[in-house]
């Protein structure tokens, strides 16, 4: 028993601490002051309404609940959260992610906000990281409070808490690239609602096209041209969750997931200087 | 401060501002006037770097809108149309995320504050949650918020809007002792405000700029301003009537009211005479011929009447 919380200690509290350090340290050193301050005001933005209590609240009941009832945790007799856990977290993900991202920029093009922070000196990539951040703390928030269900297979079994913590960080990874997503969409709309719902679909669409029925199908539609299904395949982010979440840190999918991010959030500046033209 | 170069912005088709020109010195509060939908708010926003402009340059103290993006919007303290606000914070909390935002050094952003949150009367507020505010109290959190650093540049849009008159009045005030030492512009439908507080005014009409001068200038545009109006008695009506014809300083008269000894008349001024020269020769005669003075004075243009002709002679004619 004591052995199991050694090794819990050792292998999570220990990483989610140096990296919540390494990430205020990034925040108060390297990022520019503006960042800073966008970043503040929305945390404090995100807790001191019930939008954060909510979805994380929502979310550990219903990944936890799942996982113990649907996944058979306790059944399986394996140490290992991959098949009863991990495979079901980006799908509460699809919906809890937008659910968070959904006011970054809708809410701030409804109130008018917009117009007072971008008037701002400051570049609007600095208002889209800091309020980028600021969300990803509150599923980072999510992630960290899951951590029950490590200490009850460390009691259960011994399971090989290095996997674990990779399928916690391919996880967050997921998290994070919906969230761009999200970002990316409220961009666009005025209305929560409407950032809501097409930032669910577009989640589940770069989830699914990763399944396999759908680069089998693809691989059947073009047979000479398999590098359509492997190309189609690659751009999902279930593939590289995979990957990743078997515990295996491979710098290609660590670089995917980081291009996808950037992407998106590229993709919310223009929009945003296309709504303002 | 601000120099604005055949700034131009279309939205589509539409051709929302078209080769605006105009600067602004320290010292000078510039009225922006025209009708809704005009281009004041559109100018505005891309003076302050928000909206991306279609042709022509904007210049802020040196510094380039688009070229020298963050240098130029540090320069300036910009409250938009209707004073957005985020809810969830309190005035305090609001100011101080302002002044970080706006660079105020972070030993200075107490001082600031308190310095703001005075000018504007936002005391009794301080604590208060933004979304329990009053429309007046809304207004001046951002007012505050835009002359938190103490900007060279203040760009107001409609900075009365939405107040009780007596706050009306002290925001004219404000507007005008910071003037002072800054170039501001603030637009405004109201065209007192311009009188109490513009030195200069533009009046814009689709896009273009259709009147520019200060309110004086701008009076004396209206076209009636400079008429003598004049009520004397002491000889029958149509008697009065034709010695004022005589006069060599009249124009063209106006009988507003005639009776049996008296006479109500609106006198032009001749051409090259001026409407003192005129006032002084109605009175003179007056003087000869006995009549009693009750009335005699040079009517002033007024601003709205200035304001009515310029914006819809355009609409009229369809000219733009």
């Amino acid at each position: 028993m004591g052995n199991a919380i050694t090794a819990v200690l050792l292998d999570f509290a220990l990483p989610a601490l140096v990296v919540s350090a390494v990430f205020l340290a990034l925040l108060k050193f390297v990022m520019p002051p503006a960042v800073r301050t966008v970043f503040k005001r929305e945390v404090r933005s995100y807790f001191m309404s019930p939008i954060a209590y909510v979805c994380v609240v929502t979310f550990l009941l219903v990944s936890n609940g799942i996982s113990f009832w649907f996944g058979g945790v306790l059944e399986r007799g394996e140490a290992d959260l991959y098949m009863s856990y991990f495979q079901y977290l980006p799908w509460f993900f699809i919906v809890v992610a937008p659910a968070v991202g959904m006011r970054l920029w809708s809410e701030e093009q409804r109130l008018g906000t917009m117009e007072l922070m971008l008037t701002m000196p400051i570049a609007p990539w600095q208002a889209i990281v800091g309020k980028y951040l600021a969300a990803s703390v509150v599923l980072f928030s999510m992630l960290v409070l899951s951590f029950p269900i490590v200490l009850t297979v460390n009691y259960l079994g011994s399971p090989d808490n290095g996997v674990m913590l990779a399928g916690f960080v391919a996880s967050l990874l997921v998290a994070l690239s919906f969230l761009s997503i999200t970002s990316l969409v409220s961009a666009f709309t005025r209305s929560q609602i409407v950032a809501l719902l097409i930032s669910i679909g577009l989640c589940l669409f770069v989830w699914l096209v990763g399944l396999q029925p759908v680069s089998d199908s693809l691989l059947k539609l073009f047979p000479s041209m398999p590098w359509i299904s492997s190309f189609v395949s690659g751009l999902s982010v279930l593939t590289h969750f995979n990957e990743l979440s078997k515990g295996i840190l491979v710098s290609r999918d660590l670089i995917f997931f980081l291009s996808f991010i950037v992407f998106c959030l590229f993709g919310t500046a223009v929009g945003l200087r296309l709504n303002r033209s | 401060m601000i120099e604005v170069r055949n700034l131009s912005k279309h939205f589509g088709d539409k051709v929302a501002v078209d080769q605006l020109s105009f600067t602004v010195k320290k010292g000078e509060v510039l009225g922006f006037l025209g009708p809704n939908g005009a281009g004041k708010s559109t100018t505005m926003r891309m003076i302050t770097g928000y909206l991306p402009m279609t042709g022509g340059s904007v210049n802020i103290g040196g510094a380039d809108v688009v070229e020298d993006e963050l240098a130029a919007k540090s320069r300036i303290g910009y409250l938009p149309e209707n004073a957005p606000l985020y809810n969830d914070m309190s005035v305090d909390g609001f100011l101080r995320f302002a002044a970080e935002l706006r660079q105020v050094p972070a030993g200075q952003i107490t001082e600031a504050v308190d310095k703001a949150v005075e000018t504007c009367f936002l005391q009794s507020v301080r604590q208060q949650s933004i979304d329990t505010l009053s429309k007046g109290y809304r207004h001046r959190t951002c007012l505050a918020q835009s002359i938190i650093h103490d900007p060279d540049v203040l760009i107001l849009d409609e900075p009365t809007d939405g107040l009780d008159p007596n706050q009306k009045h002290e925001a004219r005030e404000l507007i005008r002792r910071m003037g002072e030492d800054k170039a501001i512009v603030f637009s405004t439908h109201i065209l007192e405000e311009v009188e109490a507080a513009c030195t200069r005014a533009i009046i814009i009409d689709e896009g273009r700029i259709v009147a520019d001068g200060t309110p004086d200038e701008l009076k004396n545009q209206a076209t009636h301003a400079g008429v003598v109006v004049t009520r004397l008695k002491g000889l029958a009506g149509s008697g009065i009537k034709q010695e004022l014809e005589r006069l060599s300083e009249a124009g063209s008269l106006k009988i507003c009211d005639s009776g049996d000894d008296n006479i109500c008349a609106r006198v032009d001024p001749a051409k090259g005479k001026s409407s003192e020269d005129l006032s002084s020769a109605i009175f003179h005669m007056a003087v000869d011929k006995n009549l009693t003075v009750e009335e005699l004075r040079i009517e002033e243009g007024r601003l709205d009447d200035v304001f009515r002709q310029v914006t819809q002679s355009d609409t009229a004619t369809g000219k733009a």
